[in-house]
């Protein structure tokens, strides 16, 4: 068991992938979370298919990738808010329009723009590609962004719970808002290499999700969520290395399992193990 | 006092209030009625600075409310809110001190007890530790109107506070705004209620669009004003001509 354990970590590549890994682990549900609590869990696969356009035109220009990207995720959630703020268009309809629209565009130029990038290595994850330079960026994102969610704590409560009140109190809520969008695109950009765009949103959503069922406060939800996350993360990779399978797949669906495992076996919300209502004689 | 001048909103394209005006002093426990659709939450939001005001002035003590915000107690209406949300009750009362607290700090002692006394204050103190999903409706709402005594405001925005809620918490609101009103508070209640519950107002706001009527419940409720508001097919049944609308 040991062995099995240790066996990848004699690769540099399954080293770096592996420490990536564990940050995306820990980022991507406590981030998550506050997509889910505002029902908006959709929202990060949008901005993930959405930084393509932005990634193909830095990757032409020569230019930063991941900014390119960033700006590019950015750009979908203004427009999203603007759609949706400016006429009666519902924000799921506003979603999917943007979410396509940025993904095609991004596909168009990756090929009119002669790109070297692999485009199957961009949807679906590539843990050989990751780098030692990725590795101290995604540490340096992610304490980043755990430091802003510890410290706006109190205020972005209140803003996802109760928005129009928080507004009214005076908190600066459009400010909150793009802070959050901006959050939750690097916590994409950093998810990106190791399962991918298609595939980022099963550990934005998944692990904090199965929390969800579980806790009954904010805090705990992003803390055993993180725990699931770096469980899912980092047994998605053993299975990805072993069955060479590609990487995204193997995390998202180890990320489900256990979602399964806690949707039938919560104690209080579990299928099977919830009190029922008494029947009636 | 809250005075407003000519207050019109435009949403979407679609007049929602027209030029309305009215003035509430210190002390004033005034009711906000009028049919659906009627601009009765847009009217509260406007204030608030929550809708864009396409014409108009909202001023707090001669001042523009917008830029006084911490005095501004609101209650938005119960179907907002998603009462699935992992938080506590006690958390839900903190969030009144957010603001207050400032950023990049915790509560401070006089914070916590500010919302142990509302809490009390509404029977919600033992209920602290449980999450709002787990609540009845009124429990909840008492929660929320916890809150709203925890920011230690001087004007009160309560969105149908009524609605949907068991009769201790109807009591318990009663005794909160008479409470309110005794502390010379502005109390502005948005409500769907109807008959003998409007005479708890000092005065009523009748709406649709513009404001068809402003004074006592008495004088607010004629069959002719009700008939501008509520269209014309409205008829009393059975009732004194004089006080068509009271049970």
């Amino acid at each position: 068991m040991l062995d099995w354990l240790l066996e990848p970590l004699g690769y540099q590549f399954m080293r770096n992938a592996l420490a990536v890994g564990l940050l995306v682990g820990v980022l991507c549900p406590i981030v998550g979370s506050y997509l889910i609590v505002q029902r908006m869990a959709l929202l990060g696969d949008v901005i993930a298919h959405a930084v393509l356009p932005g990634l193909a035109i830095a990757n032409f220009l020569r230019f930063n990738i991941l900014l390119g990207s960033f700006v590019s995720g950015i750009f979908s959630t203004v427009l999203i808010a603007w759609i949706r703020t400016q006429t009666r268009v519902k924000v799921d309809a506003a979603m999917a329009l943007t979410f396509s629209s940025f993904f095609s565009l991004g596909v168009l130029l990756l090929r009119v723009l002669g790109s070297r990038l692999d485009l199957m290595a961009i949807l679906f994850g590539d843990i050989l590609s990751v780098s030692r330079a990725d590795v101290g960026r995604s540490l340096w994102v992610t304490l980043l962004l755990l430091l802003l969610v510890k410290l706006f704590y109190k205020e972005l409560l209140f803003y996802t719970f109760d928005p129009a009140a928080a507004e009214a109190a005076g908190l600066p809520v459009h400010t909150i808002y793009y802070g959050m969008m901006a959050a939750i695109t690097m916590t994409i950009i950093v998810g990106m290499q190791t399962v991918g765009v298609v595939l980022v949103i099963a550990l934005l959503v998944g692990p904090a999700t199965t929390a969800y069922l579980l806790v009954k406060q904010l805090h705990r939800m992003m803390l055993l969520g993180a725990l699931l996350g770096v469980i899912s993360s980092l047994g998605g990779m053993y299975i990805s290395y072993y069955l060479d399978v590609p990487s995204g797949p193997a995390i998202a669906l180890t990320s489900f399992a256990f979602f399964m495992l806690a949707l039938l076996f919560s104690p209080r919300q579990g299928i099977l193990t919830r009190r029922r209502p008494l029947r009636k004689p | 006092m809250l005075k407003v001048h000519n207050l019109s909103v435009n949403y979407r394209g679609t007049e929602a209030l027209n030029s309305v005006s009215l003035a509430i002093h210190a002390g004033e426990l005034v009711g906000l009625i009028g049919p659906n659709g009627a601009g009765k939450s847009t009217l509260l939001k406007a204030l608030l600075g929550l809708v864009a005001m396409h014409a108009g002035q909202v001023l707090f003590e001669e001042r523009p409310l917008v830029h006084q915000r911490q005095r501004v107690a609101y209650v938005p209406q119960r179907s907002q809110i998603d009462w699935d949300y992992p938080v506590t009750a006690w958390n839900v009362v903190m969030m009144a001190r957010t603001v207050r607290t400032g950023w990049l700090r915790s509560p401070n002692p006089r914070s916590r007890q500010a919302v142990e006394a509302a809490m009390q204050r509404l029977g919600v103190w033992d209920l602290r530790d449980r999450q709002i999903g787990e609540l009845s409706g009124g429990q909840q709402q008492r929660v929320f109107l916890a809150r709203a005594i925890a920011q230690d405001a001087d004007l009160f925005f309560f969105d149908e506070p009524f609605n949907a809620i068991d009769k201790t918490t109807e009591a318990v609101i009663l005794d909160l705004l008479a409470e309110l009103k005794a502390h010379d508070k502005t109390v502005l209640v948005c409500s769907h209620e109807w008959g003998q519950a409007l005479n708890r107002y000092d005065r009523l706001l009748l709406l649709n669009q513009r404001l068809v009527a402003d004074g006592d419940p008495q004088q607010v409720m004629t069959l002719d004003n009700i008939q501008r508001a509520y269209g014309e097919n409205l008829q009393p049944s059975e009732r004194p001509a004089e006080m068509p609308f009271f049970c």
